[in-house]
């Protein structure tokens, strides 16, 4: 009951899903609308979980008074007051619900995001010093890629843009390729050691 | 005055998390749990009106299809994974979503594994296939750790490493591309639309 039929749903599911594939027939297309109609109506409740859990977390923290609780206040007020505009006004263009979200959201994920070129440099020192013949060939790749990418790269030389499409087009493709077959085939692995009851972890732990 | 106001608020946070460059701070640690509960907060009514509302009250509550009652109830059994007595009931939503998963055997196979090989199956009348050709190849057999990479084998395997070198340098040079980029983007913005110096 707890753990056999979820694992039992699974597989029957798992299995439909193999056959609905290699089936193209009415009753296999019916099969598959069907599901989509009730996983649209299944998925949204997840969300519940996550702003559940995220509440949870901060509400704890401010009835402990643990440190640096006072950011825990604003992650709250600031979850409530967005999701109160987003109720009241609406979500279309020009309601403070959008007025929030380009003036908040957007800066700031876009900041948070542009931080990383900062980082990426002393990374990339860390990582490029050319201290093997592969970490050579890795550092002239990006060097050429980045600089074929800009005006400064077609000013030096036409030879660096050519070389940049060459590169993304034979070497990263050859690259890209071997290892997305190695991807395919541990996506099939994992999809059948699922549909197959040998992966549970998904069930979560306990009884 | 609401769009200069949202300007200033703008530059500010975005001053707040730049903050982060100097060290850990309380202004950033202010703008990210602002971001996490904006975030959080703009997930919650884009969920409800785009797939709630659509997919699941209309149906069910407009057009009376009751049958949607059962994904009803699944849907809510998720809620049970905050019980202690009750979580495992969460399972089942879980095990419902999770059955999609079949799909992915025959898909994965054929989009990840079987399209590529036959892309790569090409001619060989041109040195950018015979290189793609053998870079594919060598890569594969570097995966292939049931045979040790020693001798001729373990050379050809060692191709397989370069042709990763370069394809991860340019995975790189995108990267700090596109992360530039933003920076760029916000710089424009602190300099352009907030003190108009551009």
């Amino acid at each position: 009951m707890k753990r056999t039929i979820p694992l039992l749903i699974v597989i029957i599911l798992g299995f439909l899903f193999v056959a609905y594939v290699f089936i193209p027939h009415k009753v296999s297309a019916d099969f598959y609308d069907w599901y989509m109609k009730w996983i649209k109506v299944i998925g949204p409740f997840a969300v519940v979980l996550g702003v559940g859990s995220l509440i949870m977390v901060h509400t704890s923290k401010i009835k402990r008074k643990a440190p640096n609780w006072g950011y825990s206040m604003v992650t709250i007020v600031a979850l409530v007051i967005t999701t109160l505009t987003g109720f009241i006004w609406g979500i279309q263009e020009g309601t403070p619900f959008m007025w929030i979200f380009k003036n908040f959201n957007v800066p700031m994920g876009a900041t948070m995001f542009s931080l990383l070129a900062f980082y990426i440099a002393s990374a990339a020192y860390k990582a490029f010093r050319a201290r093997s013949v592969e970490a050579t060939v890795l550092l002239i790749a990006a060097i050429i890629v980045m600089l074929g990418r800009v005006s400064i790269g077609q000013a030096i030389t036409h030879w660096i843009p050519d070389a940049t499409e060459w590169i993304l087009n034979v070497p990263n493709l050859a690259a890209k390729r071997g290892i997305g077959l190695g991807v395919g085939l541990g996506m099939t692995a994992t999809s059948l050691k699922i549909i197959l009851g040998i992966e549970r972890s998904y069930l979560g732990g306990g009884k | 005055m609401t769009e200069i106001i949202g300007i200033w608020i703008a530059a500010f946070l975005t001053l707040c998390m730049f903050s982060f460059l100097y060290k850990d701070n309380p202004f950033y640690k202010f703008a990210e749990h602002l971001f996490v509960g904006c975030s959080m907060g703009y997930a919650i009514p884009l969920t409800w009106y785009n797939a709630f509302i659509p997919y699941a009250y209309n149906p069910l509550f407009l057009k009376k299809e009751y049958i949607l009652i059962i994904p009803f109830i699944i849907g809510m059994m998720y809620w049970l994974r905050f019980s202690g007595k009750f979580s495992w009931v969460s399972r089942y939503p879980i095990a419902f979503s999770m059955g999609i998963v079949g799909m992915g055997v025959p898909m994965s196979m054929h989009a990840n594994v079987l399209v590529q090989m036959r892309s790569m199956m090409l001619p060989l009348n041109n040195i950018n296939t015979i290189l793609i050709f053998i870079g594919t190849v060598s890569i594969l057999c570097y995966f292939f750790f049931s045979k040790a990479h020693t001798g001729a084998y373990g050379k050809f395997t060692s191709i397989g490493i370069w042709f990763m070198m370069v394809g991860f340098g340019a995975s790189f040079g995108y990267t700090v591309m596109a992360r530039i980029s933003l920076l760029i983007g916000r710089i424009e913005f602190l300099l352009e639309e907030w003190l108009h110096l551009l």
